[in-house]
């Protein structure tokens, strides 16, 4: 199927709002046509992936939209940069990659983008209207968006997430058809321990044994009681997306495309039903450390996605006054770092040795001290699946009391509860 | 001789070169190092093998909507392979492709074509040409 331009698409790949809006165009109509998608539809917003220094390729690719005059058409908040603005945390990027970051980060904020720097959008105040199309990268933001929120976007990568922005269209095909949202798997978690259910390490773990089973299909998750908390849900993504492809996923009574199991499945019969074990559970959260041997920690890691204020809150209660042994690195956004600030909660926590880490995190740029054979300690699915290959540190997983535990002592400490 | 007829994904310079068929999906970031053009994923069966001047045959990517990005530095690095075999069409790693061509580089074509004919490719020296038809030599 051909690739249909309206007039005014068209007038704007010819330049009609400046040469930066109609490469942006023209980028946008070039990925349409690859994906056989029939026409662009207009969005209502973007969340830009794009400003994470990966060379200087992508530096002068942001600098020429600005040359070419370009402005976002739409509102468009900003995933993590490589640098800490708020100087929080430092990093051990060399001057040339520094200087780098810093022009494409400038760059993106001169689009018209704004400097959220968080991989958590939805809770920093940008939260898609139901049904309603945008353009958001970043994985765990895409599977939020889509999912809590049953807004469509599909997985926007890198310069397509700005292009569309700036040009306020997207090419319509994927989860922007209503038809490519129904769930053809059903994961069935009402054989679990309902302790088990309830508690936080559930999320991370379900989702990645979810990632891994469904791959990039959409899935409907059935057997859960009450809703999770948002916090759960984000938690549940960010593994889900990592461990597989996973851009859609439902919740039967919680999520708002699941109101009931039928509803999900659009009214027709699952392709296969997962029936989840108390084994494969075990199997997943052993698959989630790749040091669990280790009788030390040099480090704990948690916030991916970027910690929100609850999640801080429950932080002082785990630590309540005491000394950590070894650095706990807590990755955040500006929006929750401003009320750590006026509540006088930073000073309290980075009294205890927490090291907050603002407009970026611990495994996409080299915070973390350079120690052979580390070992990182995280309550975060997605931090367990890409530290040992970003990082070099190996890791174990447990829940966020555990890893408080586990900080105090500078020793893997399990059983911990609140 | 082995002739295929491809269909084009992403217009781009002509090919005569070794073909490297993975015989695992890659993740571009984390699993292509930039600066080297090699397979720096320690889990993939190819680790350590350089992409560069190859045409590369890939039977599935995963991971990261940054694999554009990678692809793109490839590029103006001069490190990027030949040319790109697909079995499937990849938004977010061709995008790298899209982006290069309006930076004002020279870009490898990428073609589409079914991973169960990448055994005749293996180790072959490959001709792609224009119209996407690709020729074992």
């Amino acid at each position: 199927m051909a690739l249909e331009l309206t007039a005014e698409q068209r007038a704007i790949a010819n330049g009609a709002r400046g040469e930066g809006a109609a490469m942006a165009l023209r980028i946008v109509a070039a990925t349409a046509r690859l994906m056989g998608a029939p026409s662009l539809i207009p969005i209502a917003s973007a969340h830009i992936d794009g400003a994470l220094y990966h060379g200087d390729s992508g530096t002068l690719f942001a600098e020429k939209l600005v040359e070419g005059g370009a402005r976002v058409a739409v509102r468009a908040t900003l995933n993590v940069g490589s640098l800490d603005l708020t100087g929080c945390s430092k990093n051990r990027l060399e001057p040339h990659e520094r200087g780098m970051a810093r022009r494409m980060m400038d760059a993106y904020r001169t689009l018209g983008c704004e400097p959220t720097w968080t991989c958590a959008p939805y809770q920093a105040g940008h939260r898609p209207a139901y049904g309603s199309d945008v353009a958001w990268g970043e994985s765990n933001a895409v599977v939020f968006c889509n999912s809590v929120f049953g807004a469509r976007t599909n997985r926007y990568g890198d310069f397509l997430d700005i292009a569309c922005a700036i040009a306020g269209y997207a090419p319509y095909y994927g989860f922007h058809l209503p038809e490519n949202r129904r769930a053809r798997i059903v994961f069935d978690v009402s054989g679990l321990d309902a302790e088990f259910l309830a508690s936080e390490a559930a999320w991370p773990i379900l989702g990645s044994l979810y990632g891994r089973e469904i791959g990039d299909a959409v899935g409907v998750v059935t057997g859960i009681e009450h809703h999770p908390g948002e916090d759960a849900l984000k938690a549940f993504g960010a593994a889900a997306a990592s461990a597989g492809a996973v851009g859609l996923f439902h919740v039967a009574g919680v999520t708002p495309e699941a109101p009931d199991l039928a509803t999900a499945l659009h009214h027709r019969a699952p392709e296969t039903v997962i029936k989840v074990t108390t084994d494969m559970i075990g199997d997943s959260r052993r698959r989630l450390s790749t040091a669990a041997s280790a009788e030390s920690i040099h480090a704990v890691a948690i916030g991916s996605p970027h910690l929100s204020g609850a999640e801080f809150d429950r932080l002082e209660r785990l630590i309540a006054g005491r000394r950590l042994h070894v650095p706990l690195y807590a990755c955040t956004g500006r929006h929750a770092l401003a009320a750590l600030e006026s509540s006088g909660k930073r000073l309290i926590l980075e009294q205890s040795g927490v090291i907050i880490v603002a407009d970026t995190c611990v495994v996409v740029t080299p915070i973390l001290p350079d120690i052979d054979n580390a070992v990182l300690m995280t309550n975060s699915g997605k931090f367990a699946h890409y530290a040992p290959g970003n990082t070099g540190y190996g890791v174990i997983y447990g829940s966020m009391a555990e890893c408080v535990e586990s900080a105090v002592t500078g020793h893997p400490v399990f059983g911990a509860t609140e | 001789m082995n002739r295929f007829q491809t269909e084009i994904l992403v217009q781009g310079q002509p090919a005569l070169a070794e073909a490297l068929v993975l015989t695992a999906p890659i993740s571009f970031w984390g699993g292509v190092n930039p600066k080297t053009g090699r397979i720096a994923d320690v889990r993939h069966p190819q680790h350590g093998i350089a992409i560069t001047g190859k045409v590369l045959c890939l039977p599935g990517t995963i991971g990261s909507s940054s694999a554009a990005a990678v692809l793109l530095e490839l590029v103006s690095a001069g490190l990027a392979p030949a040319a790109i075999i697909l079995h499937e069409p990849d938004a977010i790693l061709l995008l790298g492709l899209i982006v290069a061509q309006e930076m004002g580089h020279a870009t490898p074509m990428a073609v589409k074509l079914d991973r169960r004919e990448f055994t005749h490719l293996t180790d072959q020296t490959l001709a792609i040409d224009v119209a996407g038809m690709v020729s074992v030599q």
